[in-house]
């Protein structure tokens, strides 16, 4: 032990944990303990409700409807964007076929990754802008004008029916090329050995995707399902921005996230605002937890 | 990574090869290129509608056809959207909060990584797993408490107070990765220096670090588009009296936007947004190799 070390750890540790400590421990410590009480949010801390607010949740049909748009967005977000980046990254470095040794994507697949993961470097805040025009009800709305005159416009955003759908597309949208340039390093890492043995076998592009790409891929396809399904539990800035007074028309794209921001800083709700804090974090551990056990198998050494 | 080469794909049929019908090779090429070139379409599409629109009037925005030339080209809306919208303004405020709160997140990071990873003290383990708890808890859950708190420390509304707060949000990730990173480095250089007498600290900087350079390229990469992209915390953050001088981008662009719908700015609001999309579009042109492989570096390993 050389001297001094102590004084050094204690040196380079300080200031990380007292931030770490005081802006993000102590604040969700204080979530848990809000979430037991009827509070405004001003004054002292008051009005012990036990689990009052949970009940009160229970009964909040809004709340209900948050958590509806929450698992639609937690079952069909992983699911198209996986699927579509799979599909475009088997395209980009495999779909080009087999020569000389070389197994490659098709012609001019850098550019395309590079093209599709930009919306990647834009905030949601900004992509939500975007597409609240992109949606517009009338002819100034990218989608609408590209109809004839003749066209009735349609409402997107403005009808109950679409707008949680135009959210999907929105978070589909952004998330894509992320994935694609993900699963592209992973199918880097499979040793091309693989694909030619197949290939001398006479397996068509189908076999080599199914039989070959998808099972030595399992694990990033995972962290993806994970990744996409905790950003589903967000939207926030989509929700807040882009859909029409926010979350509606009439609750239509209500999800949690804005729930808890309203009622804490809207509605002066902060207990209430911290009970759904506290299930909001119980509902992304169990999803991780499910999400990672259901996925688990025996991985596929390369 | 990958093996690419320009050759067109649909040469690509060799003797070597198993025999597949050549035209089935084409036509399977061909769609390839087909849902290729439809989500380019897609994801460039409304991008260059927002360019093309930015020089539009509001009637020209109304009379539909998207993506049709404007009629003139002025940079009119521009110069609006720079000093009347105060873009200008709130570009500064994300440069400089960016600026100082990677750099604190880098240093403070790359310090506690440090000594978690390669110094056996009582508590090390604790430390380490409080840091990446974080990583599993939605910042949601804390807002209400984290408003009050800086409420209570009098950084509401202050810059001081976001870049604190984006310093110890990021921490978990980035203790979590360079953690790795610093563990994965050689013990004998640094046994060698520890001989020659050079102090802990200066192992720190002047050896350590240079030598995980490549991991702190990836994560400080990940932490300025993660803090130049942030939209909840500088609502939550930069609000109360005195606080709309010192909005961010995101924020003050989502605040023009729910006003555009009333005054109909259209245009200006079409300006705004190009001259945030432009930046990052140059600058990922230039890093675009380094952005990608630092984004998706947290992901695979």
């Amino acid at each position: 032990m050389r001297h001094g070390k102590y004084p050094f750890i204690i040196g380079f540790l300080v200031v990380p944990v007292a931030l770490y400590v005081t802006f993000v421990v102590w604040a969700y410590i204080q979530a848990f303990y809000l979430s037991v009480y009827e509070w405004s949010g001003l004054g002292p801390v008051e009005n012990f409700v036990g689990l009052g607010n949970f009940r009160k949740m229970w009964d909040d049909t809004l709340f209900w409807q948050s958590i509806k748009h929450n698992v639609f967005l937690l079952i069909f977000l992983p699911l198209i964007t996986v699927v579509l980046a799979l599909i475009f990254a088997f395209l980009l470095n495999v779909g080009g076929g087999h020569k000389g040794g070389v197994t490659r994507g098709v012609w001019g697949s850098k550019v395309y990754r590079i093209i599709f993961f930009f919306p990647q470097l834009l905030a949601l805040a900004i992509v939500a802008v975007i597409f609240g025009r992109v949606f517009g009800p009338d002819k100034s709305g990218m989608i609408n004008g590209l109809f004839p005159d003749s066209w009735s416009p349609w409402l997107f955003l403005a009808d109950e029916r679409y707008a949680m759908g135009c959210l999907l597309v929105v978070l589909v949208w952004q998330a894509v090329g992320f994935y694609v340039v993900l699963f592209s390093a992973g199918m880097g890492n499979i040793p091309t050995e693989v694909y030619e043995a197949a290939a001398i076998d006479g397996a068509s592009r189908m076999t080599l995707f199914f039989r070959i790409t998808i099972p030595l891929l399992w694990n990033t396809v995972q962290v993806a399902w994970v990744y996409l399904g905790i950003a589903a539990f967000d939207a926030f800035a989509l929700v807040n921005i882009m859909t029409v007074d926010r979350g509606g028309p009439d609750g239509a794209t209500s999800v949690l996230s804005l729930m808890i921001y309203r009622n804490a800083f809207e509605f002066s709700q902060a207990g209430y605002a911290s009970a759904l804090g506290v299930v909001l974090f119980f509902l992304t551990l169990t999803f991780a937890w499910v999400t990672l056990s259901a996925t688990r198998r025996e991985s596929v050494e390369a | 990574m990958t093996t690419i080469t320009k050759t067109p794909s649909t040469t690509a049929l060799s003797a070597g090869r198993a025999p597949e019908p050549r035209r089935d090779l084409k036509i399977a090429t061909g769609l390839s290129h087909v849902a290729l070139v439809a989500w380019a379409l897609i994801t460039a599409g409304p991008l260059l509608w927002v360019l093309l629109a930015s020089f539009k009037s509001n009637t020209e925005i109304f009379l539909g056809k998207p993506f049709a030339l404007p009629n003139q080209f002025s940079f009119e809306t521009y110069a609006n959207a720079w000093s009347d919208a105060h873009i200008g303004r709130y570009f500064l405020n994300s440069v400089f909060v960016v600026l100082i709160s990677t750099a604190g997140t880098m240093l403070f990071g790359a310090m506690a990584a440090y000594v978690l990873a390669r110094y056996k003290f009582p508590g090390n383990r604790a430390i380490y797993y409080l840091f990446v708890s974080g990583l599993a808890f939605p910042t949601f859950m804390a807002l209400a408490p984290l408003f009050y708190i800086l409420k209570g420390l009098g950084l509401l509304g202050s810059f001081t107070g976001l870049i604190l707060v984006y310093i110890a949000y990021s921490l978990p990730f980035t203790i979590f990765f360079l953690a790795a990173f610093f563990k994965s480095l050689p013990y004998e250089i640094e046994e060698a220096a520890t001989v020659d007498g050079a102090s802990h600290v200066r192992k720190f900087f002047q050896i350590m670090m240079p030598m995980a350079r490549s991991g702190l390229v990836s994560i400080t990469i990940f932490n300025i588009v993660g803090q130049w992209n942030q939209y909840l915390l500088p609502v939550v953050i930069m609000s109360g009296p005195g606080a709309d001088q010192k909005l961010l981008l995101t924020q003050g662009i989502a605040q023009i936007s729910v006003s555009a719908g009333y005054q109909a700015e259209w245009s200006t609001l079409f300006a705004a947004l190009v001259l945030t999309i432009l930046p990052m579009i140059v600058v990922y042109a230039v890093f675009q190799r380094q952005i990608q492989s630092g984004l998706t570096a947290g992901a695979v390993k």
